[in-house]
Formats: structure tokens, C-alpha cells, sequence
């Protein structure tokens, strides 16, 4: 269908369109034309992806005289894969109606290991064996060596791919991560290289948030991208995280030691070309002289991670003189390794901040704060100098260099945080020195500053006021939507007590009360009886799945439940996970059942969709709280209360909540899918905790299902399931509609819009 | 079993609770004997099969020890106890098809088969065929020992049951079972540590199956390097040294025993079978590749100790197995199914039997082109919003039969009035009027109402009330009667000897109209004598069935003669076509009088 929103004619892929993503529209539309950012909250399952799509290509295509770029970010390569599959959808449809004046090009982008067409180099385990196997072909040396020596082995795809030069692009269309691949198999061109070239012209592109926010990729990836793009952090209720994770490294004793090796590697290598091409050295230390930190334009092969700072923070100036000499520079990161060493070696837990801590190796070391800020950028020259290509063996005297431009280079927000051992296993030495980031603003504000628009949505951002706090922008447009159902699709349910009317909990001195574990296996059990096909079941944390698991099995909980569904189990294996969740949804299609067993805040959690028959019921055991003895949450917690002035409790159980909401969120798709959410925990069932949960969930949770026991949740559940079975009409009868029509469109005007939706 | 006698080893019990005498039992066609390991001792038994009456057997799966229990035409029993089930299984089709033969013998002797030859096994199954389904057996009575039917014209229109026997394995294929093999619980003697594993084929399979590297220990260890007993001896220990999860033991335990790591050691070949999995892993939950866009968290960067991530012990990592690891691919394998199909008997045929299949899925599995499509399928699948796009409803037209019935009826009477075509043929009832000729006598009727009026009643009116009385009183206890229960149909209101014979007339009229109908058109003069046999025997018929209505209680009499009404409709209809084909042939032979008679 299509219609208008002002003066901007929507194309929208579906003869039918949800009320709310018709508002989300209007406001999407209105925060573009302002020019500003804008915070919006939907509830998945109302079709956030392809309203947001719709809306801003089609925004594009009306303004022909100025077109705007989508950068797309998403937070895992398979949402990745979905958003283009809406794209393609979207594109067709465009065409349909538009001709050929719709095309636009729009690309995936992903790493080498999801790209790489070479099987040679794509036999490597991990992707940071992929990238060195990669350069190992194609960096400039090796192909100026392969030309002199026909012996060298350099990638087909990429000598291709550079032979067809400027003829070498992709014709408009929508290309997935699978159609980069085949399209690069077909013309014997890489696909990865061609995708990073096509990034600049592409009206779409889609990639991961790391691409936009870890200035370590975003200095190579992002760098060109214009200011008249849209940004969407789609799914963006974990972005603080991933912004302060972006800036944080941690030290550990298998680090250093890799380190060590590493510097002993490189002062090999710099013998070597001392004793065969010392002109080499000689040409780098002059370019240093010159202020040149690096050479002006690499060959796109060469690039490597970029500097850990934001690139605003990065100072333009010659690098000291005291580094500038290979040696003295490996002598200088020979001090460093040695003075981190040293204070790994502590019997307590020590936390200081980082003027602190530089004030005290510019004492004990001799290594002043602009020398630690050059570290990066100085190695990153000096390999390039010696030619290394295995940059995965090297990962470790690069971490120690991250952490010392990060350092040298922030004052604040930061804090280092040694520990001898782990908290919770306290007779395993294991020492490690964290650099954390508390303040998320600090990686996201150069985004900010640079783009036209931000979008940040997701079905989970309630309080919808503390992001804005959390991240320090101003969004011209902020809002909340609710979700108008045709039927009562959730069923959302807060179980306190189990099968024996005891209180179930896991707060920490209930957790493994053997009768709380027996009624959590009760509940489980009883509903493998009456729920079809599958069931999700989340749990705060691995070793509490891990204990919880191995009880019911000696019970032999477990194997009754067997009887009923296959279990799946998520591990920290990412392979073994992803077979599972595999065979998980094999098992839900062919009509098995199985119930999968994860984790509030694992990989599952944060971006595999239970929609339709693959969950019928989510159930959440306890509440997912951080592992609040933790020191690095502490100093962040000390950090926001003094800066913001949020509250640690408020910010825990906030955070505790969206993790819950997330996982319970996954079950819904579309309103003709229906699914239940059990909270089971009784500390569901106060106010202060429940009143956190999106507003979506809010007003779907009866004040009946508030204070259940599991005999109860039963009978709740079976009635419900035999309502959600019979059939209704989708378009939710006359007088509240929750499907429109194109002619419900033309017949409401703009005036008469908001009294139908709101 | 196919030499013809069975010999096993076995515990012969005089009653159930005689500890039993521990011997060898060996059987033949003609007798069983039974020798007892220990020649001193009494329970030497020889007993000739004839004597023996029937069997009984304990049920696998039960409490219960596998016993066979003979019992001999006196009333007593011989108990024999197996060392396992498929013994017993063994050692009861024996018994089974030796009893069958006898009874078959003892039965008809003097059935000949006098235009084919006959395999053996394929006699052997027509005769299980006959004992396994009485019904079967009666018809098989009636008509071919009574020469209506020949055997081979008997057994002609049930090839497919002949088929289906032969090869058997049309059986419902069992999956494995959905308890973890971990569940299999050893069983101690209670005075030493000693402690005892039943392992049976299944749960071989399924341990074969679960753990690929067993599997291949299995194959290339037994029984070159140690005996089957020492293999599953060392992998007890290995699964209890996992058990114990003390991976620094284990470790230390396989530093020591080259073959118990084996057991101890991740299974590799699982490993690189899931590198090859993940690589056609459904696209929208592909979290392996999100790795590749994770830049924070190479090793060493992003937040290392917040709590979020667990803490393992490195070391021993080897070592360590867990149990969400085996329950993953427990639950696989389940997924997968079985796909061994073969008599489950020893160890080594199992191991066996799974490599091949193994190789022959690992073939067919080789194509990537499928697969990739498969992919975007899914993801497209994936993404669609359902409700938002136009109903994608096929056009169909509902299938509404209101009474099954009136369709049957229909179709009788179609048979009829075909049969009556061909009969006569050259009838044509005249009964086109036109439209003028209607209404003329329409109106001439109503006119003549008109001017006479409705005046005398057309029926007496004490007729009529009698005629109403005994509808209403008919509808309402038949209402009563079937409203009851609507499971309940009207053949269960019936004396259990009338609704059997009926049943059985049916189905004998079913069988001889089966073989009536086929032998149409008639173009031998075997099948002319044919038919002409069905006709007699069908003939016969009739009068049994009005046997059977005269002698039901007049309150059923209703019912029953509604019961024999369409077969009496379907014996009509062959007998008219039957008479309509003669007449047409006696007319045709008079003018060719070379045709055959």
C-alpha cells in the first residue's frame, strides 16, 4: 500500500499496516525533518524493522535533490540478515510502483570470516585467524613480493577484484551477506573488499553497532560516511553497555606473557631488517620527524584495527621523540609490560583512577601520559614497517597498547580496577587489571556529533527518560508506544508461589533452598504438560542454570520433562548453542516440542526471536540482576549516582527489568501470534520492581495474575491457550480498529488520526 | 532358527518360583529337549512337539525375567527361563511357527493346491496369515474348502496382505527413546563394590550414536585389541569418572590409559561434525558469525570481570564435560531419528550397521546449492509479517456430505439402473412431458378441487391415527434407543450370535462379490465357470438371511431387516447383471454357435 504522510509519499510492502506503525511513522518523520534524534519505544512484534525502513527510504526517494544514507546498526549479524531480507521486500515492492527510479543499493557488512569467499583463508578457526590469513595474501608487500616471485600465494578474488578497478561495483539492488558471497563467486571479485568500497555509495547499509561505536573499527570502517545519514541503533535497549564496553580493556597475566613474546618477536624482526634493510627503519623514523604518525593513504589491505580513543581525542602532532626509534619504543613497552606485572602482583583488590594510575608509571616506569597516548598509533607504524602479516599473534601486545592511549588519553569516566582473583572463586589466583568505562556517552557522543539524525529504538527502553541521561544527547522526539491488540495475545503472569504454596525466589539466600529449585522444576514440568510445541526458559545467570539443571536431573525432574519435549541447552560454546537452537526450532517444526533452556543476558537472550510455535511460553526464573558485588559495577554504579544522579538501586533494578522484559519479548512477532510470559520470582510481584516492565507488558498483566501459585498459572494457561486457538478477526471489529487498510488511511484525516489511536 | 531347531542356553523351572536348573535347551521341529549343564542333576527333559498345546512368554520391557512357559495337552507346563530377551524372542516365533504348522496339519490335511507351486515360506505365510486373523480363517473355510473359490482365486485379491508380510518392515520404525542413556543405572550386589551394567542393542545404538568416538573406538578396538566385555568395561569407568566431574582425575586417569582417554576426551569427530553443521545453520539465529562482527570483545578488551561471565577452570579443559552438552546432543540425536534399521542382535552388526548409514548420509548430504536456497527461504520465512498481508486462502469448495448414506443409496441405485439398462436396454419410459401438458393437468386438478372441494378425507381417520401411532412409537424408541449413546451403534442392540452372523454374512458377500465383479467382463470359459460357482454360492445366501430376520425379536426386526436391506440390494444387482449377461450371451450364441458354453 501506499499513502502520505505529509508531504512524503510512504511505500509500504503490506496491503495492510498496524496502527502504530503508521504513528511511528509520523513521528519517525517528524524527528528527520527537524534534523534531530530521536528515542522511540515499540514493542516487538508490532513490525518496528519494516516501518522504519519503509519510512526513510521512502523519506529519501521524495527529496531526490538531497538523499539521505540509512546506516542501519544492528547488534548481530542474523538481525543483520533479517533487515535486509524486509529490505529486499521493501525494494521489490518500490520497484513495482516506483520503476526503476526506486533503485538503491543496499549492502551488508560484516566481517572477513562472514564474507570471504577464499576457502583457503575461510578454513581458519576464528575470525581474528581469518583477517591474518586474509592479509597474509593480500597486503601490499606480499603482492608487490608475488609480483617479483610467482611463488608467493596471493588471493585470486582479491587480484580480481583490484584488475577490474573502477569497474568493479555492485548494480543497485539489496545485497545480504549470502548475496555479496555469490555475487563475488560469480565474478571472481572479493566480497569483502567490494562491500567496503561500496560502503561510501550505498543509500543503505547495514551493520553491526561495533562498526559505528568501537572506535577501533569505526576509524577504518565509518570513517567517510556523510553527515546527511540517518543512523538507526535498532534493538538499542543494551546500547550503554556496548558503549562502555567499546572503551574498556582488561589485563591479565596470559596477556603479559603473550605480550612479552610478542615484543621479543618484534625485536627479532627488527634485527633482521637492521642486518638486510635498514633503509626501511631509517625511512619510518624521518616520516615520525615529520609529525606523520602514520602514512598518508594505506592500501585498503593494510588497514588494521584503528586507534582505541574517539577519533576527536586523537591528537594531531608528531609522536614524541623519545618513541620514535624503534628500539627505544620497544624499550618503552618493555617498561610498561614489566611496571603492569608488577602491580598485577597484589594480595587485595586496588581501584584508582586513571591520572592516578598514570601519575604512577610516569614515577616507577618512566613513561610520561603523551607518550602512553602515541602507544597505539606508533605500533600500529612500526608493524606495518616490519611487514607483519599473523596480526592475531600480536592481539596481545596491541591490548597493552589500547590500554595505554586509553589511558593517557581519558581522564575521566574511567576507572582501573585490579583484582587478585575472582570473588566468587577465591582460592583460583587469577589477577586481572580492568580499565573500565563508566559513562556511556563517551563512545556514542561522536555519533551524535556527526550525523544528521540518531534513531534509537527498541521494544524495551522504559524509563524512556534515563536514556537520554545515560547517553547525553537531547532527542527532539521521544516517545512510547503501546500496542493495539485485536485479542488479548500475551498473557503475562507473576508467579510467587510454587506447587506447595512456598514463596519461589532466587534472591540470593533462597536461591538453592532445594524446595525453591523442586518448585521451579514443578512448574516447568506442569507446563510441558499443557504448553505446545515451545517453551524458553530463562535463568539469571550460567552456573544458576548449571546447578538448577544437574538437580533436576538427579530428581529426575528432567527426565520426566523429556518425556514430553526434547531439551536444549545453551552453552557457552557459541557453535554448540547455535546447533542447539538449530535443532530447537527443527524439533518445534516438526511438531516434537522442546523446551530451550538459556540465559538473561547471554547471546540468546539478546538477539534469537522465540516468535510463533517456536515459543508459546517464556518463563523467567528469578530476577536477572547483575552480579552486584561485582567492583566494576560498583565504581559504575559510584560513577552514575555522582554524574547523574541515579540512584544504584534504580539503576539495578532497571537494569535487572529491561534484561527481563528482553527475554520475554522475544515470544511475540505479529498480532496474530500469541504466547504467555511467566515472571517467576515473587519479587515480580511489588511495585517498584513490576512498575519498571515496558508499558506494553504492563497493560496486558491483570491484577488477577499478579500473585499466582503454580496450580493456578496452570489454569490460566490451559484457558488461555484454548481462547488463543479459536479463530477472530484480524482487523479487531468497528470500533477500534488494529489493522488498517489503505482506504481507512485515506479516510481518516490527518486531524481525525490521533482521536482513532490514541 | 532356519536350520530348523533352535538351540539356546536357558534355566528350566518346574514351577515359577524353582530357582530353575541352568542347561541348554535345544529345539527342532519334532521335540524339545533340554539338557542341564550339570548331568547329575533331574531336570533332563524331552518332549515331543505335538504334546505341546500353546505358549506364553513374559513382555520385554517388564519387570519380569524373559520365561517361556509351554503348556502341554495335560495342563502342565515346562518353565524356561533366557539369559536375555532376544533368546526368548528366538526361541517363541520358533515355537510359534511349529505349533502353527501342526495345527494347520492337524486341521485340514487334505488341502491341495492344485494350480501353482508353492514356495515354502510362501505357504508358511499364508498360513500364519489364516491363524493370525480368524475372520480370515472362516472365509478361507467357506469358501475354498467348500471349492467356491480356489486357493489361488483366494488369494489372489489379498496380495497386498501377501506383500506387506513379506517384507515386513512396513512396521512403524521406533525412534530412540527420549530418557537419557546417562539414566541407565548400574545394579550392585549389595555385599561388594562390584557393579553390574545391562546393556542391551538399543542402548548400544544410542550410545553409538550419541558419541561418534565410541563408536569408532568400538570398531577399531573390538575384538582385535580387547574383548567387547574390557571396551564397555573402560567406558563405564570413563562415564563415571565424568560423573565424579573431577576433571583433574580424569586427566590424570588418561595421562595413564591411552584407550580410557579415548572415552575421556572430547569427541572430535563431533567437533569438526558441527563445523560442518554450522555452515547450513538456519541464517536468523547464526550467532557463530555475530563473532565475526565482535570487535569488543577480542581477547582482552571490553569488560572482563563484571560478573556477567562465569568463571571456569582452563585447565583440564579436555577433561571437562558437562551435562548440558550431553543433553544437547542427546536430544540431537533424537531429533535425527533412527536410522538403523536392522534386527538389533549383536554389538558388533549394530556398530556396524550405523557406520554405513553414517557414510550413506554423509553422501547424500553433500549438495550445497539446496541447501543455500533452503537458507533464504527461511530467512524470508522469517521476516514476513503475516497478518498485514492479504489472505493467501486457495480456492476450495467445502465438502459437505449430510448423511453418508443417501451417497451410498445414490451410488446403489446408479448400479442398478446400469445393470437395468443393460437388461433391457431398449426400455425408454417416456417420461419427458412439456411444460403445456404440466400445467394443463395441474390446472384440471385444481379445478376439480375447486369445484368439489376437499370433502371426503382421504384416508380413514382411525387408520391414519393408528399409522401415527406406531410412527411416533417407532421414531422415538429407535431415537431412544440410538440417542442413548451415540457410540453405540445398532449392531451392538443385536443378540451376539445374529451381529456376528451378520457380520460374517458381509463380509462373505463382500468376498464373493469382490470376486464376482472382477471376473466381469467374461472372456475365459474358467471364468465362466467361475461366475457361475459365485452365483450359486451368492443364491445361497438369501435364504439364510431371511433366516435371520425371522429369528430376531420383532422389536429388532425393524433394524436388522434395514441392516440386510443393502445386501440384499447388492446381491440383486450382481444376480441382474449376472441374468442380463446370460440373456445377452444366449441371444449372441445363437447367432455365432461356435461360442463357448
Amino acid at each position: 500500500m501506499k499513502f502520505l504522510i505529509e508531504d512524503v509519499t510512504v511505500y509500504f510492502p503490506y496491503d495492510h499496516i498496524y496502527p502504530e506503525q503508521y504513528s511511528y511513522m509520523i513521528e519517525l518523520k517528524r524527528a528527520l525533518d527537524a534534523r534531530g534524534h530521536c528515542l522511540l519505544e515499540m514493542p516487538t512484534g508490532t513490525g518496528k524493522t519494516i516501518a522504519l525502513l519503509s519510512l526513510i527510504t521512502s523519506y529519501s526517494l521524495s527529496k531526490p535533490q538531497s538523499p539521505i544514507k540509512l546506516i542501519y546498526c544492528t547488534r548481530t549479524v542474523h538481525e543483520m540478515e533479517k533487515t535486509l531480507a524486509e529490505l529486499k521486500l521493501l525494494h521489490n515492492y518500490q520497484i513495482k510502483h516506483l520503476g526503476p527510479q526506486a533503485r538503491i543499493l543496499a549492502i551488508g557488512l560484516s566481517s572477513r570470516k562472514n564474507l570471504c569467499v577464499n576457502p583457503t583463508v575461510l578454513a581458519a578457526e576464528n575470525r581474528d585467524s581469518v583477517d591474518a590469513g586474509c592479509r597474509k595474501l593480500t597486503a601490499s608487500w606480499v603482492r608487490a613480493m608475488a609480483a617479483e616471485n610467482p611463488n608467493v600465494p596471493t588471493c585470486q578474488f582479491f587480484e580480481n577484484y583490484e584488475k577490474a578497478a573502477s569497474a568493479a561495483v555492485l548494480p543497485p539492488g539489496v545485497y545480504t551477506l549470502q548475496d555479496l558471497r555469490a555475487f563475488g563467486k560469480e565474478k571472481g571479485w572479493c566480497p569483502y573488499f567490494l562491500a567496503r568500497h561500496m560502503v561510501q555509495f550505498a543509500n543503505v547499509v547495514v551493520y553491526s553497532y561495533q562498526y559505528l561505536l568501537d572506535p577501533k573499527v569505526a576509524g577504518i570502517i565509518s570513517k567517510e560516511m556523510q553527515k546527511e545519514s540517518v543512523v538507526v541503533f535498532d534493538e538499542a535497549h543494551n546500547i550503554d553497555n556496548v558503549c562502555i564496553e567499546a572503551l574498556s580493556v582488561s589485563v591479565r597475566r596470559q596477556t603479559l606473557e603473550g605480550a612479552t613474546r610478542n615484543l621479543n618477536r618484534i625485536s627479532q624482526e627488527i634485527d633482521r631488517f637492521k642486518a638486510t634493510d635498514a633503509s626501511r627503519l631509517r625511512s619510518e623514523y624521518n616520516r615520525l620527524v615529520e609529525g606523520l604518525a602514520l602514512r598518508g593513504n594505506l592500501p585498503i589491505t593494510d588497514t588494521w584495527l584503528s586507534n582505541p580513543a574517539l577519533p576527536d581525542d586523537i591528537l594531531k602532532e608528531a609522536v614524541p621523540g623519545n618513541i620514535r626509534r624503534a628500539e627505544h619504543f620497544l624499550h618503552v613497552l618493555r617498561r610498561l609490560v614489566q611496571y603492569l606485572r608488577g602491580r598485577l602482583e597484589t594480595d587485595n583488590v586496588e581501584k584508582e583512577s586513571p591520572v592516578g594510575f598514570v601519575a604512577s608509571i610516569s614515577s616507577h616506569a618512566g613513561i610520561d601520559q603523551k607518550t602512553l597516548k602515541f602507544c597505539y598509533d606508533r605500533l600500529h607504524s612500526l608493524m606495518l614497517t616490519l611487514e607483519i602479516t599473523d596480526t592475531d599473534e600480536f592481539l596481545h601486545i596491541q591490548t597493552i597498547c589500547d590500554f595505554a592511549t586509553l589511558i593517557g588519553t581519558y581522564a575521566r569516566g574511567f576507572s582501573i580496577i585490579i583484582e587478585p582473583f575472582d570473588e566468587r572463586m577465591p582460592h583460583i589466583p587469577d589477577p586481572v587489571l580492568q580499565l573500565s568505562c563508566h559513562d556511556a556517552s563517551l563512545a556514542i557522543k561522536p555519533v551524535f556529533d556527526r550525523f544528521q539524525s540518531v534513531v534509537i529504538t527498541s521494544g524495551t527502553l522504559s524509563p524512556i527518560d534515563l536514556y537520554p541521561r545515560l547517553l547525553n544527547f537531547h532527542p527532539v522526539v521521544s516517545r512510547s508506544f503501546t500496542m493495539s491488540l485485536t485479542r488479548d495475545c500475551i498473557c503475562p503472569m507473576v508467579l510467587t508461589r510454587g506447587s506447595d504454596q512456598l514463596p519461589v525466589s532466587t534472591k540470593f539466600d533462597m536461591r538453592s533452598d532445594p524446595g525453591v529449585v523442586r518448585n521451579y522444576g514443578k512448574l516447568l514440568l506442569e507446563m510441558v504438560f499443557v504448553v505446545p510445541d515451545g517453551i524458553v526458559c530463562f535463568f539469571v545467570s550460567y552456573s544458576y542454570m548449571d546447578g538448577i539443571i544437574n538437580t533436576w536431573n538427579d530428581s529426575g525432574i528432567l527426565k520426566e520433562i523429556m518425556q514430553h519435549k526434547l531439551v536444549f541447552i545453551e552453552t557457552q560454546d557459541v557453535v554448540e548453542t547455535t546447533l542447539a537452537l538449530d535443532n530447537y526450532r527443527r524439533a518445534c517444526d516438526c511438531g516434537r516440542g522442546a523446551v530451550f533452556f538459556s540465559v538473561a543476558r547471554g547471546k540468546v537472550a539478546e538477539g534469537i526471536d522465540f516468535d510463533r510455535h517456536y515459543g508459546r511460553l517464556v518463563i523467567m526464573f528469578g530476577v536477572p540482576f547483575q552480579y552486584t558485588l561485582s567492583k566494576i559495577l560498583l565504581a559504575r554504579l559510584e560513577y552514575l549516582r555522582d554524574t547523574f544522579q541515579i540512584k544504584e538501586g534504580d539503576f539495578l533494578t532497571f537494569d535487572a527489568l529491561r534484561q527481563a522484559a528482553q527475554c520475554v519479548g522475544r515470544v511475540i512477532r505479529s498480532k496474530a501470534d500469541y504466547g504467555m510470559m511467566i515472571f517467576a520470582d515473587k519479587r515480580y510481584s511489588r511495585h517498584d520492581k513490576r512498575s519498571k516492565l515496558p508499558s506494553w507488558i504492563l497493560s496486558h498483566l491483570r491484577d488477577a495474575n499478579l500473585n499466582l501459585s503454580t496450580d493456578m498459572a496452570l489454569h490460566i494457561a490451559r484457558e488461555f491457550l484454548r481462547k488463543m486457538a479459536q479463530p477472530y478477526d484480524k482487523t479487531g471489529g468497528s470500533d477500534r480498529k488494529t489493522l488498517l487498510s489503505q482506504e481507512d488511511l485515506e479516510k481518516m484525516g490527518d486531524g481525525s488520526m490521533h482521536e482513532m489511536l490514541y | 532358527m532356519t536350520g530348523g531347531h533352535v538351540t539356546k542356553r536357558a534355566k528350566y523351572k518346574t514351577t515359577i518360583k524353582d530357582p530353575g536348573t541352568p542347561g541348554t535347551l535345544r529345539m527342532t521341529l519334532e521335540k524339545i529337549l533340554f539338557v542341564p549343564h550339570n548331568p547329575k542333576s533331574a531336570g533332563k527333559l524331552d518332549v515331543e512337539f505335538r504334546f505341546i498345546k500353546g505358549q506364553k512368554h513374559t513382555k520385554e520391557g517388564s519387570n519380569k525375567p524373559p520365561w517361556l512357559n509351554l503348556t502341554n495337552n495335560q495342563n502342565g507346563s515346562f518353565i524356561f527361563e533366557f539369559e536375555n530377551y532376544s533368546d526368548l524372542q528366538d526361541c517363541r516365533d520358533f515355537v510359534g511357527k511349529v505349533l502353527a504348522k501342526s495345527g494347520e496339519v492337524s486341521e485340514k490335511p487334505t488341502v491341495t493346491y492344485p494350480d501353482e507351486q508353492l514356495s515354502a515360506a510362501e505357504m508358511e505365510l499364508r498360513i500364519k496369515l489364516l491363524q493370525e486373523d480368524s475372520e480370515l480363517q472362516t472365509l478361507h473355510k467357506q469358501f475354498v474348502l467348500s471349492g467356491v473359490l480356489t486357493e489361488a482365486e483366494f488369494w489372489a485379491t489379498r496380495k497386498k496382505l501377501l506383500d506387506r508380510e513379506a517384507n515386513k518392515k512396513t512396521k512403524q520404525r521406533l525412534g530412540f527413546k527420549s530418557a537419557m542413556i546417562s539414566d541407565i543405572k548400574p545394579s550392585t550386589d549389595g555385599r561388594t563394590n562390584k557393579v553390574t551394567f545391562n546393556l542391551t542393542p538399543e542402548i548400544i545404538l544410542q550410545i553409538f550414536a550419541e558419541k561418534p568416538a565410541v563408536h569408532r573406538a568400538f570398531l577399531t578396538y573390538v575384538p582385535n585389541k580387547m574383548s567387547e566385555r574390557d571396551f564397555w568395561t573402560k567406558y563405564f569407568r570413563a562415564e563415571y569418572l565424568h560423573s565424579t566431574k573431577n576433571s583433574v582425575a580424569a586427566a590424570a586417569e588418561a595421562a595413564e590409559d591411552e584407550e580410557l582417554a579415548v572415552f575421556l576426551k572430547q569427541d572430535d569427530i563431533l567437533a569438526s561434525e558441527s563445523r560442518w553443521k554450522i555452515r547450513r545453520v538456519d541464517p536468523t539465529l547464526d550467532m557463530d558469525a555475530d563473532e565475526g562482527d565482535d570487535y569488543t570483545h577480542l581477547p582482552d578488551h571490553g569488560i572482563f570481570r563484571d560478573g556477567s561471565k562465569e568463571v571456569t577452570e582452563s585447565e583440564n579443559e579436555l577433561y571437562r564435560r558437562t551435562l548440558s552438552q550431553d543433553i544437547n546432543r542427546h536430544a540431537a540425536v533424537v531429533l535425527e531419528g533412527r536410522a538403523v534399521d536392522v534386527e538389533l542382535e549383536d554389538t558388533r552388526s549394530v556398530a556396524e550397521a550405523l557406520a554405513q548409514s553414517k557414510q550413506e548420509s554423509s553422501t547424500k548430504g553433500e549438495s550445497d546449492g539446496d541447501t543455500s536456497r533452503e537458507r533464504l527461504g527461511r530467512v524470508s520465512r522469517m521476516t514476513e509479517i503475516e497478518d498485514l498481508q492479504a489472505p493467501n486462502i486457495l480456492p476450495l469448495a467445502p465438502l459437505c456430505i449430510k448423511d453418508p448414506r443417501d451417497y451410498f443409496d445414490s451410488q446403489q441405485a446408479n448400479a442398478l439402473r446400469t445393470s437395468g439398462d443393460a437388461l433391457g436396454g431398449t426400455e425408454q419410459i417416456k417420461c419427458s412431458l412439456s411444460s403445456q401438458e404440466v400445467y394443463g393437468s395441474l390446472r384440471q386438478s385444481i379445478s376439480v378441487i375447486k369445484a368439489i372441494g376437499l370433502k371426503d378425507p382421504i384416508v380413514k381417520p382411525e387408520v391414519a391415527h393408528q399409522v401415527f401411532d406406531a410412527l411416533t412409537q417407532s421414531i422415538s424408541t429407535t431415537k431412544y434407543n440410538i440417542g442413548k449413546n451415540p457410540q453405540e451403534s445398532v449392531l451392538d442392540r443385536l443378540p451376539k450370535k445374529i451381529k456376528e452372523e451378520l457380520l460374517h454374512h458381509w463380509t462373505s458377500i463382500l468376498e464373493l462379490l469382490r470376486h464376482f465383479w472382477s471376473s466381469y467382463p467374461i472372456t475365459t470359459s474358467y471364468l465362466y465357470t467361475k461366475v457361475n460357482r459365485l452365483k450359486d454360492a451368492m443364491s445361497h445366501i438369501y435364504p439364510q438371511l431371511e433366516e435371520i430376520k425371522g429369528s430376531v425379536p420383532s422389536d429388532l426386526r425393524h433394524q436388522v431387516s434395514l441392516l440386510i436391506r443393502p445386501m440384499h440390494q447388492a446381491l440383486d444387482a450382481a444376480i441382474q447383471h449376472y441374468e442380463a449377461d446370460m440373456q445377452k450371451r444366449s441371444m449372441r450364441s445363437g447367432e455365432r454357435p461356435n461360442g463357448y458354453a
